[in-house]
């Protein structure tokens, strides 16, 4: 078991505040992880879980065990860092073994427990190499036999694959969420990628300036951002937004005036007021092309970025706000042409005055 | 005129002479002093200075005989080695903390740790001799080793230092969350990382402990006399036997100089202070 519950939870170094006041709770199993924009305290709040950093006020507990003074040591946690962190003079046997040696476990069972990680791992060959003989990839794998062979009751892991090629960094993405599958462990896992955030996780936490922005499964967020930031952070290519006005109220729905020449009605059950500012979102997969007549919104292209499956064209409506468009793979936009778009009303996004998800009247499966 | 290859062999020349100048000017005074070591006290007076003569242990034996070479070898070996572990205990601790739980004060404490070095040593002979003659440690090896220990502190804490400070924090917050307490975390995680560093200030310490001589001459005579003290004494008082002084010099110097020379490659990373890795 292993349940985590923080509540008001707070850090501050020389009187700025890192982490400001967060609640959040952790249920045995999940594999959660904290993403974000540099400096938005993701590394500090895991390294508080952690008891690296001192909390300043707030409470940490563990399966009802408060935590929040203990030392690292006796928290039965196991952390992954970024750097691997590997013991340098000590073989990687001796690597995975010594929290069990300081622990005083029995030698068979240590062995027993470091085959058996080695083996998950495949590390067996490199048993007796030391860490400056190994890549990239097999230190960060020796780092995380280190934590297993413990069986802690959360795994902590600190931007782990960041160091590694891009490759590699999809491959040991893969080996981590086999990993978790194959070890029912809870997981907890801090990156700015939000490509490993949505791929990995049962649960992202979107943090920014020391705040929790939204907690949710990872389509959850991407379908029903609850505000401007998450909105803007999560997808690639970004979420384009458009300014605009509530120019009409309906019972099941406003009209929205855009900036960029064009007035749409859009499902919102929302409370909006007319004239209120408001950002309409939308995602590169919702707009689509048009022929001129049938367009609801005119743009200019700019550069197309194509991948092969898919292309991103990069317009920018007459009010200079810049969208992408993601079409196919074999289409090409030129440069500097005008196009018309149309608009997926159903998954526009709409945020009002405040940067606030407004509620859509219609809300799709997550 | 001079193409551009010559005037660089040139140059190359040139520094390479300067550089080979310097180097033997250098020498020269130890290169004397061995070889004088080896002339009858005649021939070391002699002028125009000899170079050729015929060779004579007779000065070695003659300070064997009455001095007892082996018991001043013996108390600066003690001295060091005692003034050095001694040392280490207190300063891998004080460099630990210093280096790895960094306050706002550390660079200040440091800076002053050092600045005590700057004190002439003579301004505090009268109270600490009057400490060490109250306390009956006059003549004594611990007072010498209680001093070399304080006088070194600061060097030695700063050569830690600034090895501990080139080890990523994350080794030893990886220690910590494997389940080791602070003791553990030195001994079996940071001291085994930082062995050529702390090796480096092995060395040092014993350097300056092995040719320290203010505080021997001024505190001891004939129990506790290191070799300085042996030196020393055969300076001034019968008259002035080159000789023989250059032989007991040679005697006193040759231990920490073969030390160094074995082990010169730790000791030019320690005087690097970390900087060349």
């Amino acid at each position: 078991m292993a349940d985590l519950k923080i509540r008001n939870l707070q850090k501050g170094f020389d009187g700025h505040a890192i982490i400001q006041g967060i609640d959040l709770d952790i249920r045995n199993r999940e594999f959660v992880v904290f993403v974000g924009p540099s400096g938005c305290g993701k590394s500090t709040l895991l390294r508080l879980i952690a008891g690296l950093e001192e909390v300043s006020s707030g409470s940490i507990e563990l399966d009802g065990r408060e935590i929040t003074d203990e030392s690292p040591a006796r928290r039965d946690l196991a952390m992954v860092f970024q750097t691997y962190a590997l013991y340098p003079h000590m073989t990687v046997r001796k690597n995975m073994s010594f929290a069990l040696d300081l622990a005083g476990t029995d030698k068979q069972e240590v062995e027993r427990k470091v085959s058996e990680a080695a083996r998950i791992l495949e590390l067996e060959p490199l048993l007796e190499r030391k860490p400056r003989q190994l890549s990239g990839g097999q230190r960060q794998r020796v780092a995380i036999g280190r934590a297993i062979v413990r069986n802690p009751k959360i795994f902590l892991f600190d931007e782990p694959l960041s160091n590694l090629d891009a490759a590699l960094r999809v491959q040991m993405r893969l080996e981590l969420a086999r990993l978790h599958k194959e070890l029912q462990a809870t997981m907890i896992y801090v990156t700015h990628d939000q490509v490993e955030a949505m791929t990995l996780a049962d649960k992202v936490v979107v943090l920014n300036g020391g705040r929790i922005e939204q907690v949710g499964s990872p389509l959850e967020l991407y379908n029903h951002p609850a505000n401007l930031f998450v909105a803007g952070f999560l997808g690639t290519p970004k979420m384009g937004f458009l300014r605009g006005r509530v120019s009409a109220l309906h019972a099941d729905g406003c009209e929205v005036a855009l900036d960029a020449g064009c007035t749409l009605r859009l499902p919102a059950a929302g409370t909006l007021d007319v004239g209120s500012p408001v950002t309409l979102g939308i995602r590169p997969e919702h707009l689509h092309r048009a022929p001129p007549e049938q367009a609801q919104l005119m743009v200019g292209t700019d550069v197309s970025e194509r991948l092969g499956s898919d292309t991103y064209c990069h317009v920018r409506t007459d009010s200079e706000e810049n969208l992408t468009l993601r079409v196919r793979g074999d289409f090409t936009c030129g440069y500097g042409e005008r196009i018309g778009l149309t608009l997926d009303l159903d998954h526009c996004h709409l945020f009002d005055a405040d940067g606030l998800a407004v509620a859509r009247a219609v809300r799709q499966a997550a | 005129m001079l193409t551009l290859k010559q005037s660089r062999r040139l140059t190359t020349w040139l520094v390479g002479l300067a550089a080979w100048s310097v180097a033997l000017l250098l020498f020269f005074p130890i290169f004397w002093m061995l070889l004088t070591s080896f002339k009858t006290e005649i021939d070391a007076f002699a002028t125009p200075p000899q170079f050729f003569f015929v060779p004579t242990l007779d000065n070695y034996l003659h300070i064997q005989e009455r001095s007892g070479y082996f018991k001043y070898a013996w108390n600066s070996v003690t001295i060091a080695f005692g003034a050095t572990g001694l040392g280490l205990l207190f300063a891998i601790p004080a460099a630990y903390s210093m280096a790895f739980f960094e306050t706002r004060r550390t660079r200040g404490t440091l800076l002053w740790m050092l600045s005590t070095k700057m004190l002439p040593a003579v301004g505090v002979l009268v109270p600490i001799y009057l400490l060490a003659k109250s306390l009956g440690l006059l003549d004594t090896r611990l007072v010498l080793v209680l001093i070399y220990t304080l006088i070194n502190m600061p060097i030695m804490v700063w050569m830690v230092y600034t090895y501990f400070k080139d080890i990523p924090r994350e080794i030893l917050e990886a220690s910590r969350m494997d389940g080791a307490g602070t003791l553990q975390e030195i001994v079996r995680v940071l001291l085994p990382i930082s062995k050529g560093g702390i090796a480096s200030t092995v060395l040092l310490s014993l350097i300056l402990c092995w040719n320290e001589a203010f505080w021997s001459l001024n505190l001891t005579s004939a129990k506790a006399a290191p070799l300085t003290a042996l030196i020393a004494s055969y300076s001034s008082p019968e008259g002035l036997f080159w000789a023989k002084l250059s032989a007991v010099s040679t005697l006193a110097c040759a231990p920490i100089l073969i030390f160094g020379w074995i082990s010169q490659k730790q000791l030019v990373r320690g005087l690097s202070f970390g900087a060349v890795k």
